[in-house]
């Protein structure tokens, strides 16, 4: 019986993923107004419902796709992936007023900036304090704070080691899981509630997962917002990381 | 039809991933650069245009709503496959550097914030189903 019904979950993988994904937003929505009247909002909750499901199934098959691994919610990887994750997010651009999003295109563009250099610094005063002194290392390590993928194409562009790459990898996915959870409870104090912070946010805290995310469980008007300057996150972090930042720290490493 | 709101936004999201594919490559990066953000450039004024030429239909918007109204589900299923146990595999290093920049990170948008104020969205009409309000769109 049982081996009948998961063959029929198994082969409708992604619409089971919908109804797993619903099941799990029900849960969170009636969490939320039960057990925090509200407070916490039910995106946010459901988030970190998905992130500990993400670590059971990542210990269960020590696979790296969390509870995609599991064969019977494969359905997930592909709800969650890439591809519809991309195609949901130019969705929510419907609802972006252009004349708000044209007013604060320089701060966003300033704040694109910053959201690469000053993670970097960060990451790459970390790995020095921690005994890194190469600076292939210290940069890949520096590129892995900006976002999880700007780690290890920089790290794959200066030949970094495997160890290393995985740490940053480590040092982005890190950032992006405390970026989902910290934005609704510090949403108020970074005056999260228009859509010029909206934008300065996406550019600053990098990682489209993340802003968005936090975004959603924050206000899900935002999103778009963010979601504009997030996106060129990563490509501005993979064109300075193995570029200029590097040279930077070659410079002063030697 | 619902399907040409569902085309619309397809052809938009193709046409950003190949552009920022594209200048990825001009710039000689291994990496997409703001491809999403070209596509939703690209539907805001797709949206202008035909709202202008009064081509835009409810059904056609309802296609775009819906895959907008999609979009925490989504992420929820996002969160559930990423690595968490790599992250929390990382050690102090890895841990002390991802706090470290949120924190530095979060001071900025505090700063500027406070600096340059914009103007707070207005408040949504009926706020109690947030996933269900935007699904068919105004």
């Amino acid at each position: 019986m049982w081996n009948l019904m998961e063959a029929g979950l198994k082969h409708n993988d992604l619409v089971t993923a919908f109804a797993f994904v619903g099941v799990i937003m029900w849960i969170s929505v009636v969490l939320s107004k039960r057990l925090t009247f509200g407070r916490i909002h039910g995106s946010a909750i459901a988030i970190v419902i998905g992130l500990v499901l993400a670590w059971v199934g990542g210990t269960l098959t020590g696979g790296q796709k969390g509870l995609a691994d599991i064969s019977l919610f494969s359905g997930i990887g592909l709800m969650g992936g890439a591809m519809l994750r991309d195609f949901a997010i130019v969705a929510t651009a419907f609802e972006v007023q252009a004349t708000e999003a044209r007013k604060a295109g320089l701060i966003g563009a300033l704040a694109l900036l910053l959201g690469t250099v000053l993670p970097f610094i960060v990451g790459a005063c970390i790995a020095w304090a921690f005994g890194y002194r190469d600076a292939v290392s210290i940069t890949t390590i520096g590129a892995g704070a900006v976002t999880y993928i700007v780690g290890p194409v920089t790290g794959a562009a200066i030949g970094a080691s495997s160890d290393v790459v995985a740490l940053s990898i480590a040092t982005g996915l890190i950032k992006a899981i405390l970026v989902m959870v910290g934005t609704p409870m510090a949403a108020r104090w970074m005056g999260l509630d228009n859509p010029r912070s909206a934008m300065v946010f996406g550019g600053l805290a990098g990682t489209v997962s993340g802003v968005t995310a936090g975004l959603a469980a924050t206000d899900r008007r935002l999103v778009p917002y963010g979601a504009l300057t997030a996106t060129f996150h990563t490509g501005l972090g993979c064109l300075l990381g193995p570029s200029l930042l590097y040279f930077i720290v070659r410079g002063i490493v030697g | 039809m619902i399907i040409y709101g569902v085309a619309l936004l397809a052809i938009c999201t193709l046409a950003g991933v190949i552009m920022g594919d594209m200048l990825g490559v001009l710039l000689g990066v291994k990496s997409n650069v703001g491809g999403v953000g070209i596509a939703m450039i690209l539907l805001i004024f797709a949206k202008l245009w035909m709202h202008k030429r009064g081509g835009m239909t409810k059904d056609c918007e309802l296609g775009v709503g819906f895959w907008g109204a999609m979009y925490i589900p989504v992420v929820v299923a996002m969160a559930a496959q990423q690595n968490v146990v790599a992250a929390l595999h990382g050690g102090p290093v890895a841990v002390l550097a991802a706090i470290g920049s949120v924190v530095i990170c979060g001071c900025t948008i505090a700063l500027i914030s406070r600096i340059h104020k914009g103007e707070p969205l207005p408040d949504e009409p009926v706020d109690s189903v947030p996933i269900t309000a935007a699904a068919g769109g105004r």
